[in-house]
């Protein structure tokens, strides 16, 4: 018997014998809306739109069919850094309202007969949530990001990937099932291989609004982590190390100093790791006490105003060196919170805000395994230009995802975040896309706010099957975003 | 769209001749800018402007246009944007006039004022009206330090670029919040057509410069953009000068 989550105690009676379910609609009380600027995290080019935000799966079915001929959106947590969850005029439905975790599925085993698990929840539970409920019982979430806070439908739309790609895969490989609302206002229940499954995973939200999925779990003993970090001192090192050792890590990731010039060019701090088993922690430390306790910690938010230029040159230059110095030639098996292995940043609320007004983008490709020498330009015309980039991460990915738009693929992928106001970033960056293109790679549509929409063809060969689809699904064009306005998607 | 450089794809030039207009139009044709609508007379030179611009590879419609026929703007601007977004109307037409002439004959002065000002207000509302509905866009006015202080040698035109001037910050303040950004430019002394043969000011600037501080205020969605930057400081202090002595000033 599937065993009831702690957070079901927060589940409404919505039985359709209950007397809410006699009131005639007109009566229910609306869903609540307002005309708001939207924007994603890089908080580059707001526009206004009405952001609506249901409830229930009835509200979002009823939000879906009454948004006006511009259309609507779903969004979550706000966290892609571009326009992919805003809609200009039209409407923006904040799925955070729906955020029930219904089942939590302990009696599986996997095909190898070890212990499984499945979560089955809504669509705006955050992962953060799934975490505070599901690690003490001894699970976790099969991918996560650099930020717990996104939600499961947004994990899924963006077919999010995370340090653990390698051997793992994206969010929605870990997919079983699906409920996805179409824009007749219909919902379907799909499962992967299915067409609107795999073009719902990474389709970003443009094939319809994800209700709710069921997600496969992770066993873990404790909530720590075992990482080692080392350091390269260069990029071919970095590129030698995560080649030979990488197989052997759950986890991998490489910050990489992109101001570093010459000799020092792409030296990098590796960090590595699997999740701690319960006999790594120490005899008598605290941890053994509370081994799956989940204590993120977390710093006073970044305050709402803040100067231009503060991360120019010389702060981050400043910041990588002692970032590099600082970290270990070598150090294995030290023990890490979640929080700290994962999402640094999301100890500082709001830390977007420290880019100032005019924000900040965040470049992110990927280019296949034999295309290094194309990495290796790209690393070297950064770091040439000086682009002060503080979070800069190399990875490596496995094999690629199902999903139609999904980002990751077999090959390289490096991430940067890079303050708006840099005088000619644009023209630098369309450059960069030329090279990432002609090496049959892409950028990644969740952190996009500038691509090109020539390069989309190139860089998503099922870009065709994927219009095609929400042609026949979505014929008036309900489901629309900032982001399927500027790359006509 | 625009992008996160502020940089739109759709592009209307309000004074589709209007060498900043053009030549705005063809540094974000460089960048982003697919689709151009030129609003302007017709003309053979509204139609080399727009064969121009197809060369870099945009695609180019015309439409037309007069700023003096204010019933006609809500009709023939209007339809511009059933056809699709604009992200940024370029508000680029205007007279110079001749001031000599214009003192003597009244009629020729209130010209001057319908084409700068009457023209702009029918014409900027009822884009800015469009751009709202869509929940975002640019609205960039092309005003003059002229505007800034009425001076003895040209204050026909200074004074309507004054009324553009105040009526575009009025707009733009209602309009914050809606989405739609407007973006007032006040260039110095600008070295084309409109100039041509006249004594240069000193801090003369070119269509060109123009353009490129559009592109940059447009990045950083600023309110008002003077060209070239250090105007904003000597207008500043012209500004406040005393009357005695600004009338005795060689301007």
């Amino acid at each position: 018997m599937p065993a009831d989550s702690p957070a079901d105690s927060r589940t409404r009676a919505s039985a359709p014998t209950s007397p809410a379910a006699s009131v005639p609609p007109a009566a229910a009380p609306p869903v609540p809306s307002a005309a708001v600027s939207v924007s994603g995290w890089g908080r580059t080019a707001p526009t206004t739109a009405l952001l609506v935000r249901p409830r229930t799966q009835e509200e979002a079915a009823a939000a879906v069919r009454e948004c006006g001929e511009r259309g609507g959106i779903a969004r979550g947590l706000g966290r892609a850094y571009g326009d992919a969850a805003q809609n200009a005029g039209g409407a923006v439905f904040d799925m955070t309202g729906l955020d029930r975790i219904r089942v939590i599925d302990t009696t599986r085993t996997s095909d190898t007969g070890a212990p499984a698990a499945t979560v089955v929840c809504d669509a705006g539970v955050s992962l953060h949530h799934l975490m505070e409920v599901l690690l003490p019982l001894g699970w976790f979430v099969p991918v996560t990001p650099g930020t717990r806070y996104v939600t499961v439908g947004g994990a899924i739309g963006a077919d999010i990937h995370g340090k653990n790609h390698h051997v793992s895969g994206s969010f929605s490989r870990h997919v079983l099932a699906m409920d996805v609302l179409t824009a007749d206002g219909s919902v379907h229940t799909v499962g992967p291989g299915s067409a609107l499954f795999d073009a719902t995973a990474g389709g970003m939200g443009l094939t319809g609004v994800i209700l709710s999925a069921t997600v496969q779990l992770l066993p873990v003993e404790t909530s720590l982590m075992a990482v080692d970090t080392e350091r390269a001192t260069d990029l071919d090192d970095l590129m030698a190390r995560l080649t030979a050792t990488d197989h052997r890590y759950r986890y991998s990731v490489a910050w990489i100093d992109l101001l570093a010039r010459g000799a020092a060019m792409g030296r990098s701090v590796l960090t590595r790791g699997d999740h701690a088993p319960l006999d790594a922690l120490p005899e008598r430390a605290r941890a053994r006490r509370a081994p799956l306790a989940f204590r993120p910690g977390q710093l006073p938010a970044a305050p709402s105003f803040l100067p231009e230029g503060l991360l120019g040159k010389a702060s981050v230059g400043l910041f990588n060196e002692l970032w590099y110095r600082k970290a270990p030639r070598s150090r294995t098996g030290e023990l890490q919170k979640i929080s700290t292995f994962f999402h640094p940043l999301d100890g500082v609320p709001h830390w977007n805000r420290i880019y100032g007004r005019s924000g900040f983008v965040q470049y992110q490709f990927v280019v296949g395994y034999g295309k290094e020498e194309a990495l290796r330009r790209i690393v070297r015309r950064i770091s040439e230009r000086g682009c002060p980039s503080f979070l800069a991460v190399l990875k490596r990915f496995g094999e690629g995802d199902p999903g139609w738009l999904s980002f990751p693929m077999p090959g390289w992928t490096l991430a940067l975040d890079i303050p708006a106001n840099l005088p000619g970033l644009g023209a630098f960056l369309d450059e960069l896309d030329e090279e990432v293109a002609a090496a049959d790679g892409r950028v990644y549509l969740a952190k996009d706010s500038r691509l090109r929409p020539e390069m989309l063809a190139a860089m998503y060969p099922r870009l065709d099957d994927f219009r095609a689809l929400r042609a026949e699904l979505d014929p008036r064009g309900v489901f629309r975003s900032d982001l399927s306005r500027r790359l006509a998607l | 769209m625009k992008d996160a450089f502020g940089t739109p794809q759709s592009l209307l030039v309000l004074g589709g001749t209007s060498e900043i207009g053009l030549a705005t139009a063809r540094r974000l044709v460089a960048r982003r800018t697919r689709t151009v609508w030129l609003a302007g007379r017709p003309s053979p030179a509204l139609e080399k402007a727009a064969a121009g611009l197809r060369d870099m590879g945009a695609d180019v419609r015309t439409v037309a246009f007069d700023a003096l026929d204010p019933e006609s703007h809500e009709e023939s601007l209007g339809k511009i944007f059933t056809e699709g977004d604009i992200d940024m109307v370029l508000l680029a037409f205007g007279v110079l006039g001749d001031q000599a002439r214009d003192e003597d004959e009244p009629l020729a002065a209130v010209r001057v004022a319908q084409t700068n000002y009457t023209g702009a207000v029918s014409a900027g509302l009822v884009c800015a009206r469009a751009l709202q509905s869509q929940g975002h866009g640019s609205l960039v006015v092309l005003s003059s330090v002229a505007g800034e202080r009425a001076r003895r040698s040209n204050f026909i035109y200074g004074s309507s670029k004054a009324g553009l001037d105040a009526f575009a910050q009025g707009l733009g303040d209602a309009l914050h919040g809606t989405g739609v950004h407007v973006m007032v430019v006040r260039p110095g002394f600008v070295r084309s057509k409109m100039t041509a043969g006249m004594e240069e000011a000193p801090m003369a600037t070119t269509p060109d410069a123009v353009a490129a501080a559009i592109e940059t205020g447009l990045r950083r969605r600023s309110e008002t953009v003077w060209v070239p930057g250090a105007l904003r400081f000597v207008m500043s202090a012209l500004r406040h000068a005393p009357r005695p002595v600004f009338r005795r000033l060689p301007l």
